[in-house]
């Protein structure tokens, strides 16, 4: 009988992420929060970018936009449960119209249009004070009560998290094994082919933005009620960069990827706390030092090892035999 | 009697002051196997794009089945039953073969929804493996496309445009780079397919042999217009011909 090491891997890994954070401090487990949910920020954009090959440095500004949307929502008094469908639709429609500029532009060009709506969504939020409360942000979030499970410890919030990551997880690993999935891998590697193959290249280019925007509005929803204080510096370009980063670390366009990008920019720079001032520094220079070595991220090293352990067989070079026949 | 699969009308195009197509008309009957020969610059590969879409014509009209086409999308002529391989390796690299093949029908089953929904294969993949049998693929199922040899990848490209099962297929210089072995088999199985489905060719060729064996009609263009048509034994003895390509 075959051994299905992958699922034994995920449930192995997924019983670490249930038993590591109990016993610990409060911070540890908040560091732990957020990479759950920036995980789910990179899974989006891993989606746009890895599988569907449309560069967007603007994943932070669906952050912002999932974010300010349950935030408003929940100190009018909404249930987050409520507000949070509304931010995912309102995301996923954004991200539908920048998805526009992606049928006539692409590569760096295309970079240069999501970066420029970045900052637009930065600069509507920090100027509309009325709505957005300006650079002072919005505070005193309360975090989703559901009934018999109450999120408002950090350890419960945890758990929420994680069971909210898994579900979108899930719904990603059922998109990318789905015939859409195989679509957006099409646009990826060869539009022109695709497109004669009758797959409606224009119509998966903006579904790849707008599914990826969801999960940075998902993402965002997450935010507001951890951190129960937003305000536009924690979405800008520099959060989306580090979004971007996450992705190409882990690997783009593998499922796992992201979160093992995740971890290596959120949990990393905790981990080299103990060299005080020289952690950042130390940190840039591991980051540097993959992407030269790893260019395919850290899951090509899975790939690399196997290979060396058990190589394929080599279908290439002269084959005089041509197709094998017969 | 029923119409044409394909019919060109009056096609013109024009790149600045050069004429590249100058008013070419033919109709391709279904079943037929037409090649499209010329020198290098005689339009052929224009005329091509122009049948699927790809340029616009600044005169004339296709038509496929009866409905013209001229200015339809790619896709939208795919799911007319317009299929097509390319001159350069058109596979997706990083996919299988098997997912190559399935891509190439996926699109015409179900709705948007049931693609998301539905079976990860869209319930294509016996009918995929069958393509792959058809092409003697079979122990290359599940190689990544990316690592086959060009003659492979080739194959892999011809049963992809043939998976939705078309009712005119347009091939880009099949024979290119294709070694004499594997080109014997290519051709054989162009041929078996075209006898069990009827389906109609059109063919751009440089291997005069290729084209010989497999069209059951040649146009040869030269400067953008046709010069002569017929069977490949008329084309073979055709002064013209001779004179303007073929050469003694």
């Amino acid at each position: 009988m075959r051994v299905p090491w992958r699922l034994l891997a995920v449930l192995l890994l997924l019983a670490a992420a249930i038993l590591i954070p109990l016993g610990q401090k409060n911070y540890l487990i908040y560091v732990l929060t957020s990479w759950l949910i920036f995980s789910i920020a990179a899974m989006g954009l891993n989606l746009t970018l890895g599988y569907a090959g449309q560069i967007s440095l603007a994943q932070a500004s669906f952050m912002a936009i999932g974010a300010y949307t349950t935030a408003l929502m929940t100190l009018a008094g909404w249930h987050w449960l409520v507000a949070l469908p509304i931010g995912l639709v309102l995301c996923f429609v954004v991200g539908l119209v920048l998805g526009y500029p992606a049928l006539r532009v692409k590569g760096h060009f295309l970079a240069f249009v999501t970066l420029a709506f970045n900052t637009l969504v930065f600069l509507l939020l920090r100027n509309e004070e009325w709505l957005t409360g300006g650079t002072y942000g919005l505070s005193g979030m309360p975090r989703p009560d559901l009934g018999l499970f109450s999120t408002d410890k950090q350890l419960s919030f945890y758990y929420f998290t994680l069971g909210v990551a898994v579900i979108a997880a899930l719904a990603m690993w059922g998109i990318v094994r789905s015939p859409w999935g195989r679509a957006f891998k099409a646009l990826r590697e060869n539009p022109v082919r695709a497109e004669s193959l009758g797959v409606d290249t224009r119509r998966v280019t903006l579904l790849a933005f707008a599914i990826g925007s969801a999960y940075g509005g998902l993402a965002g929803a997450l935010v507001t009620p951890l951190v129960q204080f937003i305000e536009p510096g924690s979405f800008g370009l520099a959060h989306s960069l580090r979004v971007l980063l996450m992705v190409v670390v882990g690997g783009a366009g593998s499922f796992f990827g992201p979160f093992i990008g995740a971890a290596v920019v959120i949990l990393l720079p905790e981990v080299l706390r103990f060299t005080e001032g020289y952690y950042l520094i130390i940190y840039s220079g591991l980051v540097i030092v993959m992407l030269v070595f790893v260019p395919s991220g850290l899951i090509g090293i899975w790939g690399r090892l196997r290979d060396r352990f058990r190589p394929q067989r080599q279908m290439r070079g002269d084959m005089p035999e041509g197709a094998r026949l017969p | 009697m029923t119409g044409p699969v394909l019919s060109v009308r009056n096609i013109e195009k024009s790149f600045g002051g050069i004429r590249a197509v100058r008013g070419v008309s033919f109709d391709v009957r279904k079943g037929e196997v037409l090649g499209l020969i010329g020198p290098n610059g005689s339009g052929k590969s224009t005329l091509f794009n122009c049948i699927l879409g790809q340029l616009l014509p600044d005169a004339g009209e296709v038509s496929v089945n009866g409905r013209p086409v001229s200015g339809l999308r790619a896709s939208h002529l795919n799911r007319l039953g317009v299929g097509r391989t390319f001159q350069q390796l058109s596979v997706f690299p990083k996919m299988t073969v098997l997912d190559n093949i399935i891509l190439a029908g996926q699109e015409h089953h179900g709705t948007m929804l049931s693609r998301l929904f539905g079976a990860p294969d869209a319930g294509l993949t016996q009918e995929a493996e069958r393509m792959i049998a058809f092409f003697r693929l079979n122990h290359l199922r599940d190689e990544l496309a990316g690592s086959l040899s060009y003659g492979q990848q080739k194959l892999v490209d011809a049963a992809m445009a043939f998976m939705a099962g078309p009712s005119l297929v347009l091939l880009d210089e099949p024979a290119g780079g294709v070694n004499l072995t594997m080109l014997s088999h290519f051709k054989d199985r162009l041929a078996a397919y075209n006898a069990e489905h009827g389906t109609t060719f059109v063919v751009i060729e440089h291997n005069m042999e290729f084209v010989m064996s497999l069209c059951t009609r040649i146009i040869v263009l030269a400067e953008g217009a046709i010069i002569a048509e017929g069977t490949p034994e008329e084309i073979r003895s055709n002064p013209t011909v001779i004179d303007a390509y073929l050469g003694g």
